[in-house]
């Protein structure tokens, strides 16, 4: 640690490392330097002239933005010169913005505002016609509006220097200079939104959000994406209980920071799709009618008392979106009350030979952080940027911030190429020798995190868990898997036992009695053999499977219901409840009310979501995780020891979907926004 | 070509072969003496050409007056990165018309200026960046450079050294902020033509984030006389710390305007009249702006002054890039401010707030006063604003726009009053 510089700010003695900016020093100890441009983690600009303090000997004010401390060094920010500039600066500013605060979307949360309330002349003095131009749409999803631009350049460079895409630029000169696509009219991007949420006033408005409400008319809660695996924080905006408006993050809670791709900003949508089931369903006559909640439950239990009586035979598919304490108590009503080993979920990267190879040590599980932090990573398979928009992030953000060595093995040109010191290019398959090719650098290296999809599986991984330990420096790995939870999942036991059929063992068992489906669409791709298996389904809306069962029970999606969720990096987090959705029940309770009607309802002891995690943690190996950490909106690492109950190894079985930004199974095809984006780039292929 | 006829107090050194047949070509340079210096300079070591520039006290024409030696001396010679000598040739300035004729009638000096830079810092390629309005200079300048090349001048192991050196045109498309030293470095690079953040100034870290010498052309024009006479005959010519000559671009109401080689210090008053002869329709002389039109005004008053770095600054404007526009007693303050407003409101890149919105606020008000719309709390605002945008913008665009308004309100303030109260007293509107 090198020796701290010290030096006063308003009089005040203050420390920082060498190479702090004063700005930052000054905001650590309490002392706010307005700034627009300025924004921590992307590259300077001093363009916004909000920061300029005196600095003693100095002839002129200085930006705190790009003024690094110095031993001695007076720093004042309260003195009237500097209270003039602001002032100027802001003054400036608003000639040409309109002055329409009343009705813009941005009105009670805006910087600029805030700005002027606190550093603004009372009045203004520019009576000369303002400079317009007319607002555009770049896609769904982003609308410019120049006028409002304060052209900060904050979302050019999140743009370029966060996600690598490098959509956004800068047309014209001087005070005609607006923001533009680099593709000319429009957008081709990931459209993730971060360029509106970073915005600090109304240029960029959100297609989705846009309008529909004022900020202060929100409840604010902090949910996780329900799409992929990375468990992203957002916070989505709730109004009146029965409508989510928003979906950011701009508390920066949560492991994301501020990041979220299109899919957590906007694709919160399915939620209230026209299509979504909101009474249980039940087959009568051959068709599928609406029933009431008691007599669909009645019928589904006394179908499995019935089966379970003359030893029949089960077959129990769970989800990947449900919670750690659903899956949970599937898997156990499973076992316990009807009796099957028949257990499984659709498995998306072979989590449980990472976790068997390990053999509990711990550490050797990367968190998102590590991936922001480690000096090297591996990424084996994945197109990360599409598939794992978090991870990616902090991929990118690590070179850029720690210079970290970024090594990509893929059969694809990827977008992490852009980064890469090295990326090797193989057949699928091929991984584990173009890896061993590696060799050289990667121990060279002083610490590694590997990163690998479902072309590592089986077998294979311990052979990169062996590869990983040979190189004599500390690694950590990730095992990339598809959606919200697959990782509790597999850690919940939603997988065969001793003697168990497999999800692809029960679709193609002819003698299968009934076949209960949790939040799952195995039928979308494949046959059920059995013909007159009685089936169950609980789901959002009528898939291909909801639609060749016989009772479908209406469930309550990942943002209806309170739990938890474990991450791709094995990070436990909790859900908060944010709306309300009326006609369904959550899986859980689904389960519960099962139980009751089949007299397990002592057996499986009670189906609050808090008591369930109880003895999840009790229970589970690894889930003794701190809940002082969840309750206050953390996420706790789960330690890397083998899942609730003995995998059978599958081979073949861990199949990734590979989904883009924008598909994300069932969900992703219920989202309208994803399915304008889509639909809007065909257009334009046309 | 030349445009107007010299004058006989002229002390010609950079300027010594306008006029000469085929001036711009290797023969008559060769003929000339040329190359000359640049033979003498691969004898020397690298401190001792820098040392010998440092004692010319030639300092930087483009504007800010920087001693050019010094800021050789910057240049980390021993990085092992390459380093870069870049010419600013995007003369844009009101007032300024020097470099265009240096470039037209005798581009091998500036080469061989930029041959010695290089050996000074261990620089082997070089950029002589025009601005975009200047794009028959680059017909001229690219064949300059083959001659340079055929006759082994430019090219590697030149005149049987271990010494290699290029030279490449690059052309603006039509920016007053690219002739900012940063924003030029940002423009030859291939992106938008904004500044960036100094420090590192370009020394360090300029061309390609490599350590790069950039001066103006006039600057790097002076260099073979100073190597060939030496450094002292150079400064000899000036007066202290303002070494030799400098290329005045004499304009405005005087009866012979034009480019004028005089010594450093030379007497404003007696260019306008001796050299210039005088202000036409023998009017009186009201006010000069001594630098280009970024410089605060001079009252006829205030003209008895020594043109050099130091005396036009103590006199409160600055000697700038040498252009002095003379204006007669009936030249309108209001109008003069607002067509320096239109040319800075026009050139704003747009990057920062002050310069940006400042400059189109005064530009419409200033407008708006001239036609006659004008307030009384016009007059104090539009130097608000002017003292607003002073010494608070990202680079020196927005002192330039500001500087000059500023001095014509306090100078001719009475002038901006009446057009408050819709007069002017020169009736042109």
């Amino acid at each position: 640690m090198p020796d701290l510089v010290k030096f006063t700010i308003d009089g005040k003695p203050v420390e920082a490392a060498p190479g702090t900016l004063v700005i930052e020093a000054a905001r650590r100890n309490g002392i706010e330097i307005p700034a627009f441009c300025y924004y921590e983690g992307l590259s300077l600009q001093a363009a916004c002239r909000m920061c300029l303090v005196e600095v003693e000997k100095a002839p002129k004010l200085m930006t705190a933005c790009t003024l690094p401390v110095s031993e001695g060094m007076v720093v004042r920010t309260d003195t009237p010169k500097v209270a003039e500039a602001r002032k100027a600066m802001l003054e400036f500013l608003l000639t040409n913005h309109p002055l329409d605060c009343p009705v813009c979307d941005k009105g009670g949360e805006c910087e600029l505002q805030d700005m002027t309330f606190r550093y603004g002349l009372g009045e203004s003095r520019f009576v000369e016609t303002k400079h317009h131009v007319d607002e555009k749409q770049w896609s769904p999803v982003v609308f410019y509006d120049a006028p409002r631009c304060i052209l900060c350049f904050r979302c050019v460079r999140i743009c370029d220097e966060g996600l690598g895409v490098r959509a956004l630029g800068v047309v014209n000169r001087g005070v005609l200079s607006e923001i533009a696509p680099n593709r000319g009219d429009h957008l081709e991007c990931d459209e993730c939104g971060a360029c509106i949420d970073i915005c600090p006033v109304g240029a960029l408005t959100s297609g989705v959000y846009r309008y529909k409400t004022r900020p202060w008319e929100m409840e604010h809660v902090g949910a996780i994406c329900a799409h992929c695996s990375n468990g992203c924080k957002t916070t989505l905006g709730v109004r009146g209980e029965h409508e989510i408006v928003r979906g950011n993050n701009r508390d920066r809670s949560g492991i994301n920071g501020e990041f979220l791709c299109i899919k957590g900003r906007y694709a919160f949508d399915f939620y209230n799709h026209p299509e979504r089931l909101q009474t249980p369903l039940m087959r009568i006559n051959g068709k599928l009618e609406p029933v009431a909640w008691s007599r669909a439950l009645a019928a589904v239990a006394d179908k499995f008392q019935e089966v379970k009586a003359r030893n029949g035979r089960f077959g129990v598919i769970g989800s990947n979106h449900t919670t750690n304490e659903e899956s949970y108590y599937l898997q156990k009503f499973a076992r316990k009350v009807l009796g099957t080993e028949n257990i499984d979920h659709h498995r998306t990267g072979d989590v449980a030979a990472l976790l068997g190879a390990l053999e509990g040590r711990s550490g050797a599980l990367a968190t998102v952080a590590d991936i922001y932090e480690k000096k090297a990573i591996l990424i084996i398979g994945s197109h990360l940027a599409l598939e794992q928009p978090l991870l990616a992030f902090q991929v990118r953000a690590n070179v850029r911030h720690h210079q970290a060595h970024v090594y990509v093995v893929t059969e694809k040109p990827v977008r992490e190429d852009q980064v890469a010191a090295a990326s090797v290019r193989c057949e699928r398959g091929g991984e584990l020798e173009a890896v061993e090719g590696l060799r050289e650098r990667l121990q060279g290296e002083p610490e590694l995190v590997i990163l690998f999809d479902d072309s590592i599986q089986g077998a294979a991984v311990r052979k990169l868990v062996e590869f990983g330990q040979s190189l004599g420096i500390p690694v950590q790995y990730v095992c990339l898997l598809d959606y919200s939870n697959s990782r509790g999942a597999a850690d919940m036991g939603l997988a065969p036992g001793e003697g168990g059929l497999t999800l692809e063992g029960m679709l193609a068992a002819e003698d299968l009695d009934v076949l209960w489906v949790v939040g799952a669409n195995p039928l979308k791709s494949a046959g059920l053999a059995a013909r007159n298996a009685f089936v169950v389904v609980q789901d959002l809306f009528l898939t291909e499977t909801a639609r060749a069962a016989d009772v479908v029970l209406p469930a309550a999606s990942p943002y209806e219901k309170s739990g938890t969720v474990t991450n791709v990096c094995g990070q436990v987090q909790r859900l908060e409840k944010a709306l309300t959705v009326v006609g369904v029940k959550t899986d859980l309770e689904i389960a519960g009310f099962l139980a009751r009607e089949m007299g397990a309802a002592a057996e499986m002891g009670p189906w609050s979501p808090e008591r369930v995690f109880d003895e999840i943690r009790r229970t589970v190996p690894g889930y003794a995780v701190s809940t002082a950490v969840l309750a206050a909106g953390g996420a706790a690492q789960s330690l890397p020891l083998d899942s609730a109950a003995p995998l059978v190894p599958h081979p073949g079985g861990v199949r990734s979907e590979h989904n883009g930004l924008f598909a994300s199974g069932t969900l992703g095809r219920y989202s309208r926004i994803l399915n304008a984006v889509l639909e809007r780039r065909l257009e334009r292929r046309g | 070509m030349l445009y107007n006829e010299p004058s006989p107090l002229e002390v010609k050194v950079l300027t010594r072969r306008f006029g000469l047949p085929n001036s711009a070509s290797i023969d008559t340079y060769l003929a000339t003496g040329g190359y000359q210096a640049f033979r003498k300079a691969l004898g020397m070591k690298p401190e001792e050409i820098i040392d010998e520039v440092k004692t010319s006290n030639l300092r930087g024409r483009g504007g800010a007056g920087f001693p050019a030696g010094i800021k050789w001396s910057f240049v980390p010679r021993t990085s092992p990165k390459p380093k870069y000598i870049v010419v600013n040739a995007d003369e844009s300035e009101p007032g300024t018309c020097k470099d265009r004729l240096l470039m037209e009638n005798d581009p091998h000096q500036l080469i061989e200026g930029m041959l010695i830079a290089g050996l000074a810092v261990d620089a082997h390629a070089g950029y002589i960046y025009v601005r975009g309005e200047y794009r028959y200079l680059i017909d001229i300048l690219d064949k300059a450079i083959a001659e340079a090349y055929r006759h082994g001048y430019l090219g590697r192991n030149l005149l049987g050294s271990s010494f290699h050196f290029d030279a490449y045109t690059h052309t603006g498309a039509g920016a007053y902020e690219c002739g900012e030293e940063s924003a030029l470095l940002e423009s030859l690079e291939g992106k938008r033509g904004v500044p960036r953040i100094r420090p590192p100034f370009p020394a360090v870290v300029g061309a390609f984030q490599c350590p790069t010498v950039l001066n103006n052309v006039e600057t790097y024009s002076a260099v073979p006389a100073i190597i060939r006479d030496g450094g002292a005959a150079f400064a000899a010519l000036g007066t202290p710390k303002n070494g030799g000559t400098r290329l005045f671009c004499l304009s405005g109401h005087v009866n012979k305007p034009g480019v004028y080689e005089l010594p450093m210090g030379f007497n404003l008053l007696r260019m306008i009249e001796e050299v210039g002869g005088g202000v036409p329709g023998g009017k009186k002389l009201k006010a000069v702006i001594p630098g280009g039109s970024s410089c605060p005004v001079l009252t006829a008053g205030e003209c008895d002054l020594a043109m050099d770095f130091d005396s036009v600054a103590k006199a409160g404007s600055m000697l700038g890039s040498g252009g002095v526009v003379v204006m007669d007693e009936d030249t309108c303050m209001v109008r003069m401010a607002l067509r320096i407003m239109r040319f800075y409101a026009h050139e704003s890149c747009g990057w920062c707030i002050p310069c940006r919105e400042g400059t189109t606020w005064l530009r419409k008000m200033l407008a708006r006063l001239h036609g006659g719309g004008g307030t009384a709390s016009d007059v104090s605002l539009i130097g608000e604003l002017a003292r607003n945008m002073l010494g608070r913008t990202f680079c020196p665009l927005g002192d330039a726009a500001a500087m000059p308004t500023i001095a014509l309100v306090e100078k001719f303030r009475d002038e901006f009053e009446e057009h408050a109260e819709g007069r002017c007293r020169y009736s042109h509107a």
